[in-house]
């Protein structure tokens, strides 16, 4: 913020227009933020890391892993940050004449572009549980991954390529990121012979990898 | 009536996480759940929070972006009529500055470099880990800014990325692999996404020549990679000077 408010007087040195909307504005995105957060420490996180836990100490693992890739999914289909994004991307495809401009359209675009994350974040999420519980290297993994977004990229359109990229790093954020990171240093600390250190994490890195590979899919069949 | 629109949108993004919640501690745990009144009231919080937060940057951060990507760009800081992309220096300090303070004052880096200073005995310092992520987002987005003013195709700039990322794994301490590859998708969070997806949307549209569908993404892919490469180098800095003393 102060930078945006330093760059604004001593750069441009114009005047903001719409100067009362934008201050309520920030008032409401500061608003908004407290009230997410603290929900989410009063309800969600401590239910989710308990059930986290609980999951991984009880030990069948196609609930587990059931469990892991609706944790993932759910998670980031509620991403506020991703809302954000999707709708931003539905307005410039619209725009660009990817999709129709109409009001359904878009909204399809956005909602699907946002399932597609949520797809791949759930399957990232299954992915490193099974490497944690095998005790898999993960740079071996991540390598492959790369690999894989490499040559997605080739096949790929061109207008999808940027907003797949971006998708990487706008999901794993303020909802996700808790939840995820306690399934993993949970699982790592309930089976013996994994440290919580080295093996617990890494899910988030899966988690902001295979978006990017799911998202050109979905550019291609679109 | 717009807001109760809102409202019941947030529910229903909020809705999958409270089921997925619901199912599995009924079905598989088996176990009343504790402090009902208190989870309602948590949950009537989400919500109402994200219908805020979603107004709010519709109505500030998103036009803020654009706005200071189009002022940055017009013909008061560019000097020359074709100017190259050398000329928009302001709008790479720009990018870089926002990348930084964001970041720094990120709550989840605080708790991933505590963490980090931690289970390295002191090796890695938890400062030091935080500047070097923000100089690494700082850097992401400043060349993620450069690349779209000069047009260049974003996979060359990302794939050169990983090719650095690979290279540090085979030669970085083993401990830290896991926490760098983590801190990159941990960095972009939720205020730092809009306005700095706002700011490459604006930019695209402003550049002479550049396509908004093409060119405006890809600054958040900047900045969940440049972080990866920072502490890598970090950890790899950290552990030759650990040598150095001994």
């Amino acid at each position: 913020m102060v930078v945006v408010i330093g760059f604004q007087l001593a750069v441009i040195r114009q005047p903001l227009p719409n100067a009362l909307e934008m201050v309520s504005g920030t008032l409401m995105i500061v608003l908004g933020l407290t009230l997410f957060v603290q929900g989410l420490e009063q309800a969600l996180f401590p239910l989710g890391e308990s059930m986290a836990y609980a999951f991984a100490r009880k030990g069948s693992l196609p609930w587990l892993l059931a469990f892991a890739f609706a944790l993932g999914f759910s998670t980031t289909v509620a991403e506020p940050a991703l809302i954000a994004v999707a709708d931003k991307a539905s307005e410039v495809a619209a725009l660009g004449g990817m999709i129709r401009d109409s009001e359904s359209s878009r909204h399809h675009y956005a909602l699907g572009l946002r399932l597609t994350v949520a797809l791949g974040v759930g399957f990232a999420i299954v992915i490193g549980v099974i490497r944690i519980i095998k005790g898999w290297p993960l740079h071996y993994l991540m390598i492959l991954g790369y690999v894989g977004v490499v040559i997605m990229t080739v096949f790929a359109p061109p207008e999808i390529i940027g907003v797949a990229y971006d998708s990487g790093g706008v999901t794993t954020s303020t909802i996700t990121v808790p939840l995820v990171t306690a399934l993993g240093v949970g699982l790592a600390s309930a089976i013996k012979g994994r440290n919580p250190v080295v093996d617990g994490f890494g899910l988030i890195a899966f988690a902001s990898l295979t978006p990017m590979i799911f998202v050109m899919i979905y550019g291609l069949i679109l | 009536m717009k807001t109760l629109w809102i409202l019941w949108q947030s529910f229903r993004d909020i809705l999958p996480i409270a089921a997925t919640i619901a199912v599995f501690q009924v079905l598989v745990i088996r176990r009343p759940i504790a402090n009902l009144g208190r989870l309602l009231a948590g949950f009537i919080y989400v919500v109402l929070g994200m219908a805020l937060f979603l107004q709010g940057l519709d109505m500030a951060l998103f036009p803020l972006g654009e706005l200071m990507a189009t002022q940055l760009t017009s013909g008061d800081f560019i000097p020359a009529q074709n100017a190259d992309a050398g000329d928009y220096i302001w709008v790479y300090l720009f990018a870089a500055s926002i990348g930084f303070a964001t970041t720094l004052a990120e709550p989840s880096l605080l708790a991933v470099a505590i963490k980090a200073q931690e289970i390295s005995g002191g090796g890695i310092n938890a400062w030091g880990l935080r500047l070097a992520v923000s100089v690494g987002v700082a850097f992401g987005i400043a060349l993620g800014t450069y690349r779209i003013v000069s047009g260049d195709p974003l996979y060359l700039y990302i794939v050169t990325g990983y090719v650095i990322v690979i290279i540090q794994t085979l030669f970085a301490p083993k401990i830290i692999i896991g926490l760098a590859y983590d801190s990159g998708g941990v960095t972009t969070s939720t205020v730092t996404v809009p306005l700095v997806t706002a700011l490459g949307l604006g930019l695209a549209s402003s550049v002479p020549g550049r396509n908004v569908l093409l060119d405006g993404f890809g600054l958040i892919a900047f900045a969940s990679l440049f972080p990866i490469v920072a502490v890598l180098g970090y950890a790899q800095f950290a552990a030759w000077i650990g040598k150095d003393e001994e």
